[in-house]
């Protein structure tokens, strides 16, 4: 046993204080998820999920979720070649506002792009005239998902990208490898855990994101609904079990995001470790 | 304060790292405790310590057990390798400490820790320093610290780890003697853990060779270094000769039972073959080593072999590589296998 | 010279995407404030609605961030020092918070705290209401801001170096002295840090506390709420200026969360 750690009972009474305490404010309203939404048997459940406004509120969720995805991680990877692999002046500041939508409260997030795309914002009025609203409709949702979940893949990517280094880019750089083969056959497989990760983050978040596509939807059933706005509008109708029942398909999306993050994060530490004992032979 | 220790095993999984170990430390000595790595000095002392519980045996400190005495009621002093002084105090605040941290009943009153403060930090000549942090000072100035953190607490064993090991050579040679003189000044009981055979030879009263958790030898540097119990010791103590085999009547006989031991500075190297120089061997190289010179030689069975003589012996025979000398042992230990020495007939 | 290829494209990419998406948006929104005059701006400010508000969503910020403070430091603690059966399971739980969707969190908790709930029934029968008052901002915000502390405290503790609490011992130091004097202030740029992050977080939040604080004016109305309830009467100009108080209080945070991450960085190093 070792001498610097606490008396057993303390011990006992410190893990069964935090163990209790995640199990009652975590658990427990996770399990309140499931049990009212079954409360009403399966086959609530079942219609509740797949009634047409549900079906088009997953399908815009997942459509949002997927653009960002693929713009913040293409871009999210351009950001931090960019920043972990130079030095330019304004640097500090770049990674500051990069990090600047964490700090912002969705609903005013929503409400920034009320004043861009609204009825009387700087680009609204046009694109309406076009026939192209942005507010109260789809691209509207994006473009709110794309804001909120805006960091999470170069948050991850940046100190990642510092840990492994650049000595095996610039390696293929004398090599006499081109960019493209640079970034495919070097940098991507070394940070690809820290990639995934990032993505995870991001994906979950854009599934749930709520206060900034609430603002800028409208709540337009079958047309502007996310699922997050679908569960408000089915609880505010009283309709408690259908909201409840998707609010479960949402939290076990949630459950399954955890168990890939905890996987990710397993895989992550040991390629670090592995990357670091490499380097340490080297060098 | 007299330590004893008795019959003292520790197990890290399959691993023993002390085993069965009985060793008696009079009141006052300083001992060294010198072992390669791994060969679970460091643990034997943490035991001492009350860091780590021995899973047989017991210690004792003036005949009373400290089995089941913690850490923080057995009155030793600890110095760590890494000093691990707190890093958010100063230097006064981290030697107050053990002060502080006393139940009201025995804390002594502010005004009375200031001073006794001052009194260890002038000791370890940082009287200059009690108001910086650690991260300000150099590795020697925090070992310092650490020592004046130890003894601040008056204890009546004081522990080090590997104290030196940290530091550049020449804070090291400046530490060892401060630490006898400060041994000598207060006269607490002392033990250190070292790897390094000249630090345990130059400044112990008494040294414990510790090898795969057993005591090999133990005794004063002066026997130990005269005297050794085993190859294993010899070897330990500086650099060696090993040959697998026995002189006999001259020349070196390669034995499969036998392991003989000589000390470079115990090769005589001459030109002409006689009784003190009876071994044909070649020169390969010459290099001068500090005070003497270093020959690296080849045996005429291709074994080799590493003397050290003075430069006046060195000039008179004006050895080139190449050259055919003839060398003998003025002194040497044969000692029976099996013994720890492993294969190498030549090790450095 | 750059011995890497790609900076003027990835940086290209990088402001491309930045300005679009964020500065954008944000430049609309200064625009839209200058526009307001101080008088304006003073007048939604000084409302008794967005003062009632504004004093909620500190007050509901700081009292759940204070409380994770604590439960933070006790999860971390037991998650890094303690081995137990379901040690992982726990840890992977702890950011559930981040993953559940805040709406999913608000019907949950609502449903929880409601006088017919769980938590909610016993608790009436002690005379304590949670669901639809100020209360229920607090547990809200308690709930979404949970892992800040502890994944921020985590690595810390993991960090620490077992030995300065084998020399605290040594000077004869009780377990709980050196937790207070020893541990306890290496851990405390990280907790500030976790704070301020939970704070943070906490004055933003939305989902999660609409439906359990029943937005009732005046008395469990937070600040994004008076946003909304604002755009939806058309008052474009208020909730703008409501959005320049909040963003105005976000850049302080920032810039805090900043400086104190520097100082939990400068102490690891």
């Amino acid at each position: 046993m070792r001498q610097t750690t606490e008396a057993p009972w303390v011990r006992v009474l410190l893990t069964a204080l935090a163990l209790s305490y995640l199990v009652l404010f975590l658990v427990v309203p996770l399990i309140v998820v499931f049990h009212e939404a079954f409360a009403a048997g399966w086959r609530v459940v079942w219609d509740a999920v797949s009634e047409p406004d549900a079906r088009h509120a997953l399908w815009l969720t997942l459509l949002a979720a997927f653009c960002s995805l693929l713009i913040n991680g293409v871009c999210g990877i351009a950001a931090a070649w960019a920043i972990a692999r130079f030095r330019f002046p304004g640097r500090r500041l770049l990674i500051t506002l990069i990090e600047l939508p964490f700090s912002i409260s969705p609903v005013v997030v929503g409400l920034l792009l009320v004043l861009l795309f609204g009825t009387q914002g700087w680009f609204g009025p046009w694109l309406i005239a076009q026939g192209l609203p942005v507010i109260f409709a789809v691209p509207g949702i994006v473009l709110a998902t794309l804001f909120i979940t805006f960091p999470f893949v170069v948050r991850e990517l940046i100190p990642v990208m510092e840990a492994v280094g650049s000595e095996e880019e610039e390696a293929a750089r004398v090599l006499g490898a081109r960019g493209w083969h640079i970034l495919w056959r070097v940098t991507l497989p070394n940070v690809k855990w820290g990639l995934i990760y990032g993505l995870i983050l991001c994906g979950a978040r854009a599934v749930g994101e709520f206060g900034a596509v609430s603002v800028v939807s409208g709540h337009i059933r079958g047309q502007t609904n996310t699922l997050p706005l679908h569960i408000e509008i089915l609880y505010n109708d009283y309709q408690y079990h259908a909201a409840f029942a998707c609010a479960a398909l949402l939290a076990l999306t949630a459950l399954v995001t955890l168990a890939i993050k905890s996987w990710v994060e397993w895989r992550q530490e040991r390629a670090l470790r592995r990357a670091q004992a490499a380097g340490g032979i080297e060098g | 304060m007299s330590i004893t220790i008795e019959g003292v095993s520790k197990r890290f999984g399959a691993f023993t790292a002390i085993d069965r170990l009985s060793l008696e430390i009079a009141s006052g000595e300083l001992v060294a405790l010198l072992g390669p790595s791994g060969s679970g000095k460091t643990t034997l002392l943490r035991i001492i310590a009350g860091l780590e519980q021995p899973d047989e045996g017991r210690v004792l400190f003036t005949g009373r057990d400290q089995t089941g005495v913690s850490a923080k009621d057995r009155g030793v002093g600890f110095v760590f390798q890494h000093y691990a002084l707190f890093r958010h105090m100063t230097v006064a605040e981290n030697v107050a400490f053990g002060l502080r941290v006393r139940p009201r009943a025995t804390r002594p009153p502010a005004s009375e820790i200031r001073t006794r403060v001052e009194h260890l930090l002038k000791m370890v000549h940082l009287e200059w320093a009690g108001d910086r942090f650690p991260h300000q000072l150099s590795g020697g100035q925090r070992q310092r610290v650490a020592l004046a953190r130890a003894l601040a607490v008056e204890p009546k064993v004081l522990l080090l780890d590997e104290p030196f090991g940290a530091l550049d050579a020449k804070v090291r040679a400046e530490l060892r003697r401060w630490l006898r003189d400060l041994h000598d000044a207060t006269g607490v009981t002392t033990v250190f853990v070292t790897h390094d055979q000249e630090e345990a030879l130059e400044v112990a009263d008494r040294v414990v060779i510790i090898n795969r958790g057993r005591i090999e030898q133990a005794g004063t540097p002066d026997e130990v270094y005269a005297h050794p119990a085993n190859a294993f010791v010899h070897q330990f103590l500086g650099t060696v000769n090993v040959f697998r085999g026995r002189v006999q009547g001259g020349s070196l006989i390669v034995g499969e039972g036998d392991i003989t031991v000589v000390r470079p500075h115990d090769i005589a190297i001459a030109r002409a073959r006689d009784e003190r120089h009876p071994l044909a061997a070649r020169v390969r190289q010459c290099g001068i080593a500090g005070a003497l010179v270093r020959v690296d030689l080849a045996l005429d069975d291709g074994r080799r072999a590493e003397a050290l003589i003075t430069h006046q012996r060195a000039r008179e025979l004006a050895l080139q590589p190449g050259e055919a000398v003839w060398i003998g042992f003025d002194e040497f230990r044969t000692y029976a296998a099996p013994s720890p020495v492993a294969e190498p007939e030549y090790i450095i | 010279m750059r011995v890497l290829p790609g900076f003027g494209l990835s940086l290209g990419i990088t402001l491309a995407w930045l300005g679009v998406i964020v500065l954008l948006p944000l430049a609309a929104m200064c625009a839209k404030a200058l526009g307001l005059s101080w008088d304006e701006l003073w007048r939604v400010w000084s409302e008794p609605r967005v003062l009632a508000a504004l004093q909620l969503s500190l007050l509901a910020a700081a009292l759940a961030a204070a409380i994770n403070l604590i439960t933070g430091l006790l999860l971390a603690w037991v998650l890094v020092r303690y081995r137990f059966p379901g040690r992982q399971l726990a840890d992977a739980l702890v950011d559930l918070p981040f993953a559940l969707p805040t709406a999913v969190a608000g019907i949950a908790l609502t449903a929880l705290y409601a006088k017919t709930g769980w938590y909610g029934e016993p608790l009436a029968g002690l005379g304590i209401s949670v669901a639809f008052t100020p209360l229920a901002v607090v547990v809200a915000l308690t709930f979404v801001t949970l892992p800040f502390v502890v994944r921020t405290v985590q690595p810390v503790i993991e960090a620490l170096p077992v030995e300065i609490e084998e020399a605290a011992a040594s000077l004869g130091a009780s377990r709980w002295q050196t937790f207070r004097r020893v541990i306890l202030p290496e851990l405390i740029p990280a907790l500030a840090t976790g704070f301020a992050l939970a704070f943070a977080r906490g004055l933003g939040e939305f989902g999660s506390v609409v439906f359990v604080s029943g937005n009732i004016p005046l008395k469990t109305e937070i600040l994004p709420v008076v946003i909304i309830g604002k755009l939806d009467q058309y008052r474009i100009q208020e909730a703008t200026a409501v959005a320049l108080l909040m963003l105005v209080l976000s850049f302080i945070m920032l810039t805090v969360i900043g400086l104190l991450q520097r100082w939990a960085q400068r102490r690891a190093a």
